[in-house]
């Protein structure tokens, strides 16, 4: 990816909002920064977890609780979810990195069904009503944020920088150590290199991540719901990830793109077919796009001996 | 007397209540160890395979007239047969990628098959009752056990041991379990391993079906009734060992009995009890109870 | 300077959308019917909102003939309380829709009518269950619409205990919901002199029933109240017959729709008592609307699919009336027209948004007493609204001053 195509990116992000219903483009970014943090772990390291909607739920709540109950800025708030998110995924990663393959997926999965369970039964969360009227706040204190593009340029600009840790952590010694995991484990580990230490390491940076992008919506939505911490939404990361290309940098903005257009999109105009479209996606995806869009996209420019 | 604060009659009530619900359990989870251990598929599609046995039996009843006895061999050779086509067409041209890859699109397939049921029956569900000679109960004393639970619990033991025996007694089951162990050199001996293998995923696929069948006079039979039951079903079989057969049976009706007395003891804790179990036993053992690492 | 020119200019297109707001605004009245289309509620709510919608509008435009234009949206919320608020967002902010209607489940009630407050709009809240929508949650854009917990809670715990159900043991789904139907019953049932002997919070959703029935059966309560919903509801009752709990012991379910019993069969429902908001074959009139709505949907319309209908028809008398759609002017308008349909006959909305009807204590009949499809229930008594509902003094509202 060339400096030059990421500036384009970059400013047709800023002036995205004026073409593009930006409560959209909000919620897109929100999901492709949390799938982009499922990326580092799944296309990167190899490691599926299927527990990820906990890091993007209890940091939405924890932002919600500060915001509302506490009277904190929403930068505040923010950080505040994405340390809880953090934490929560030290102790996950402590628990389950030891484990490979499938048994990772579950023990992500089961640990996660437990703070599903903890949310639903702790009273402050609001149970299955949500956690609702979460106010928008001020900037620092001074930005209102109740405006659509003032909230858009925030989150722009998490997205932006969420998007940087996990280039940076891609392209750093340490995110090459890493990919060296992903192809040989053994090998790695006869070099000397802790592999429990960086996959805990990582795990920690995409669950912060993840956390980070849950509090960035519950800013934008004022919510924060057991949708967010359900393991259907666990599987909805997997689906835009690998719709977008795994291992790719940009493909789970665009799966997660896709995702949310269809879901808004179709939820309209088929109904219950929705889950009958989107299976068959998933279907069809696995069959034929395995790389995914920009994996397929980006094979098919080396094809024709572009880049 | 009382144990765990409560009189033995309702403990033995409970108890029995959970071993129902552990003979659902073993069925379900002993499918998917079947499915896994020999084709490397993780069958998310398993729940509404399950679904789709009970609303077979439904439509049987309602629209042909078809008893639950012949419900029974019909919905799994029907829901079976739709399993062996899946194999052919998809699950075929996955083997010898990550697992991930068949989950994901069993995932989908159940999706899939869920929409569509959902669109043709509504979500409500539908009502199947218990067949005549299973109607009624038996007085046990400490409690009143209705005779079709207790028919579930035989049916389903007769299921899980008898497949049992197959695999590990009988001339296919070892050509089955060689298949997985090294599939050239069956090939070499002469075995069609494709077709075993189709065999073995409709197999596993007519087992859910089965289930579901015994479940529809239990439960609504409704779209989701499959994918409700799924995750544990899944954590059964973790907890059991990935592919293991006798696991997967033990674990089943082991878990049902624990979530049976959690559902005394902390109700609430009832949903949450398997996943708790499961986290301790992969740390103390991480191929699972009955699992070769 | 520059700021100034820019508050004057602020001030001049205040002034124009003011102008603008003592009419329809785009010309449009448009009428959004978030609901959903695909998941669990599907069949209480669902397309039978759509279709009770659009009757409304038809039936409105033949009858009243309105100088403006009438317009529908609908959209399935997937039963996400983050998707219903975008979605509602999005409505509000571009499609300029001037009401919410259906928005089933209290979560998403909750939400929309958050942004609905922010965006100045109309909630007709036909669908959702909790009484908290007209108590703590409330506020001047929502109309809580056809029933809630409370009504139904109360009337049929009431109706039950005094025909001699003293001592319950109550089934209760285990999240807020549960909760609140369960706290609402006790309290009718220890007010009629009866007692409470137990509870058992089963987890959401729950499969099998059956520990909680056998905990239920061994407490020999007269009436094990059901506080749960929808498939939960379902198998409870089901699965108390099989247990041989119902014969001994009765079952009251404190939720339960038509398309419920529809699915469960008479058999397994046989003998229930319920409160319902609605029964189609109470009179002519509901019989002559049930029978057109049924024409189309193939089911007769639950009491959310009326209430829709209702609710859609008087908005737009009221739209009508004030000739404009700005939300506070109808929200007036609509709060002093007393409400005479088929759905309600002096029915009220008040200040709290509670739409105040009488309801309906039903019981549901023998298989061997329905003589033709849908013949469900027999009416065993009419609760007058302000009995049914619970009373504005007791209200939570911040709105209501006392």
């Amino acid at each position: 990816m060339t400096r030059a195509t990421l500036a384009i990116l970059f400013v047709f992000g800023l002036v995205a909002p004026f073409a593009i219903y930006p409560t959209f483009l909000m919620k897109v970014l929100c999901f492709g920064l949390f799938a982009c943090a499922f990326n580092l772990l799944l296309g990167f390291i190899g490691l599926l977890s299927f527990g990820h909607a906990a890091f993007l739920g209890v940091s939405g709540y924890v932002c919600g609780m500060m915001m509302r109950d506490v009277g904190v800025t929403p930068e505040l708030g923010i950080i505040s979810g994405t340390l809880a998110a953090g934490l929560l995924g030290w102790l996950f990663g402590v628990l389950a990195i030891r484990r490979t393959g499938i048994y990772f997926a579950m023990i992500t999965l089961a640990l996660a069904q437990m703070v599903f369970f903890l949310v639903l039964q702790v009273r402050a969360t609001g149970g299955e009503d949500g956690f609702q009227g979460v106010p928008r706040g001020h900037l620092l204190g001074v930005i209102d944020l109740s405006s659509n593009m003032a909230m858009y340029y925030l989150v722009y600009a998490v997205f932006c920088f969420g998007f940087f840790v996990v280039h940076r952590t891609i392209h750093s010694p340490f995110g090459q150590i890493l990919k060296a995991i992903r192809e040989n484990e053994a090998r790695a580990i006869s070099l000397g290199y802790d592999v429990s230490r960086f996959k805990l390491v990582a795990f920690v940076i995409s669950a912060a991540l993840a956390g980070m992008a849950g509090a960035t919506k519950t800013l934008v939505f004022q919510l924060a719901s057991l949708t967010d911490v359900h393991w259907h939404m666990s599987g909805e990361v997997v689906l835009m990830t690998l719709l977008g290309g795994l291992g790719t940098i940009f493909g789970p903005l665009v799966g997660s793109a896709l995702v949310v257009t269809l879901e808004s999109e179709l939820s309209d105009k088929v109904g219950s077919w929705v889950s009958v479209i989107m299976g068959a996606i998933f279907v069809l995806c696995v069959l034929t796009l395995r790389r995914g869009i920009v994996g397929e996209f980006k094979a098919l420019l080396k094809r024709v001996g572009v880049s | 007397m009382e144990i765990l604060g409560m009189p033995t009659a309702v403990l033995a009530s409970q108890l029995l209540v959970g071993l129902i619900n552990g003979s659902f359990y073993a069925v379900l989870s002993l499918g998917l160890a079947i499915i896994f251990g020999l084709l490397n598929i993780i069958n998310f599609a398993h729940g509404a395979m399950y679904m789709m046995g009970a609303f077979v039996a439904w439509i049987a009843l309602t629209k042909f007239g078809i008893s639950y006895w012949g419900a029974l061999v019909i919905a799994p050779v029907l829901v079976g047969a739709f399993g062996v086509a899946i194999e052919r067409i998809l699950l075929r041209r996955l083997y010898k990628l990550d697992h991930l890859y068949g989950l994901l699109l069993t995932f989908g397939l159940a999706l899939i098959v869920e929409g569509v049921f959902r669109d043709q029956f509504g979500i409500s569900g539908q009502s199947y009752e218990v067949p005549e000679a299973l109607a009624g109960g038996i007085p046990l004393g400490f409690m009143f056990l209705p005779t079709y639970r207790a028919w579930v619990v035989v049916a389903a033991l007769t299921v899980c041991f008898g497949t049992w025996f197959m695999i590990e007694k009988t001339k296919l089951g070892a050509y089955l379990r060689a298949g997985t162990e090294n599939p050239q050199i069956v090939q070499a001996l002469g075995i069609n391993v494709p077709v075993l293998i189709t065999l073995t995923y409709g197999f596993g696929v007519a087992l859910a079906a089965f289930a579901g069948v015994l479940a529809a006079p239990v439960f609504q039979v409704s779209p989701v009734m499959g994918s409700n039951l799924l995750i544990v079903v899944f954590a059964v079989v973790v907890i059991g060992g990935m592919g293991s057969i006798l696991g997967s049976i033990f674990t089943g009706l082991g878990l049902g009995v624990i979530e049976g007395l959690t559902k005394v003891v902390y109700p609430e804790g009832s949903s949450i009890v398997v996943f708790v179990v499961m986290v301790i036993v992969l740390f103390i053992r991480p191929a699972g109870l009955f699992g070769r690492s | 300077m520059k700021a100034k020119k820019i508050a004057a200019g602020m001030v001049a297109l205040l002034a124009m959308s003011g102008l603008a707001q003592a009419q329809i605004s785009d010309s449009v009245v448009k009428i959004g019917v978030l609901t959903d289309l695909s998941g669990q509620y599907s069949d209480l709510a669902g397309h039978g909102s759509v279709l009770a919608t659009k009757m409304a509008i038809e039936d409105f435009v033949a009858a009243e003939k309105p100088a403006f234009k009438i317009e529908m949206v609908t959209a399935d919320h997937l039963n996400k309380a983050d998707i219903a608020s975008a979605k509602a967002r999005e409505w509000f902010e571009r499609e300029g829709v001037d009401t919410v209607s259906d928005v089933v489940t209290t979560p998403v009630a909750l939400a929309v009518m958050k942004v609905a407050k922010d965006k100045n709009r109309l909630v007709l809240g036909t669908a959702p269950a909790a009484s908290s929508i007209t108590n703590e949650n409330c506020n001047d854009v929502t109309i809580h619409y056809g029933y809630d917990t409370y009504a139904l809670a109360n009337g049929t715990a009431k109706a039950v205990t005094q025909q001699g159900g003293k001592s319950w043991f109550f089934l209760t789904a285990d999240y807020a919901f549960g909760h609140t139907v369960e706290k609402d019953a006790s309290a009718v049932v220890t007010a009629q002199g009866g007692k409470v002997l137990g509870n058992a919070r089963h987890p959401f959703p729950g499969s099998d029933f059956s520990s909680f029935l056998l905990k239920a059966q061994a407490s020999g309560a007269q009436v094990i109240g059901l506080a749960n919903a929808g498939a939960d509801m379902a198998n409870s009752i089901k699965q108390a017959a099989e247990f041989g709990i119902t014969p001994t012991q009765s079952l009251a379910g404190l939720l339960i729709f038509i398309s419920d019993v529809h699915s469960l069969g008479l058999k397994n429902t046989q003998g229930m008592y319920l409160t319902t908001g609605f029964y189609w074959d109470r009179n002519d009139e509901t019989r002559a609307w049930s029978k057109r709505f049924f024409e189309q949907q193939k089911k007769m319309p639950t009491m959310i699919h009326a209430a829709q209908y209702s609710a859609v028809y008087q908005y737009l008398k009221a739209v009508k009336a004030t000739g404009t759609d700005d939300t506070q002017k109808v929200m007036a308008q609509m709060k002093k027209t007393p409400i005479n349909d088929f759905f309600a006959w002096g029915g009220k909305i008040r200040d709290d948004g509670r739409m105040v009807h009488d309801m309906y204590l039903v019981q549901v009949k023998k298989p061997s007493e329905s003589k033709y499809p849908w013949d469900y229930y027999t009416i065993k008594a009419t609760i007058p609204g302000d009995e049914a509902f619970q009373s504005l003094a007791d209200s939570r509202c911040p709105l209501i001053k006392k």
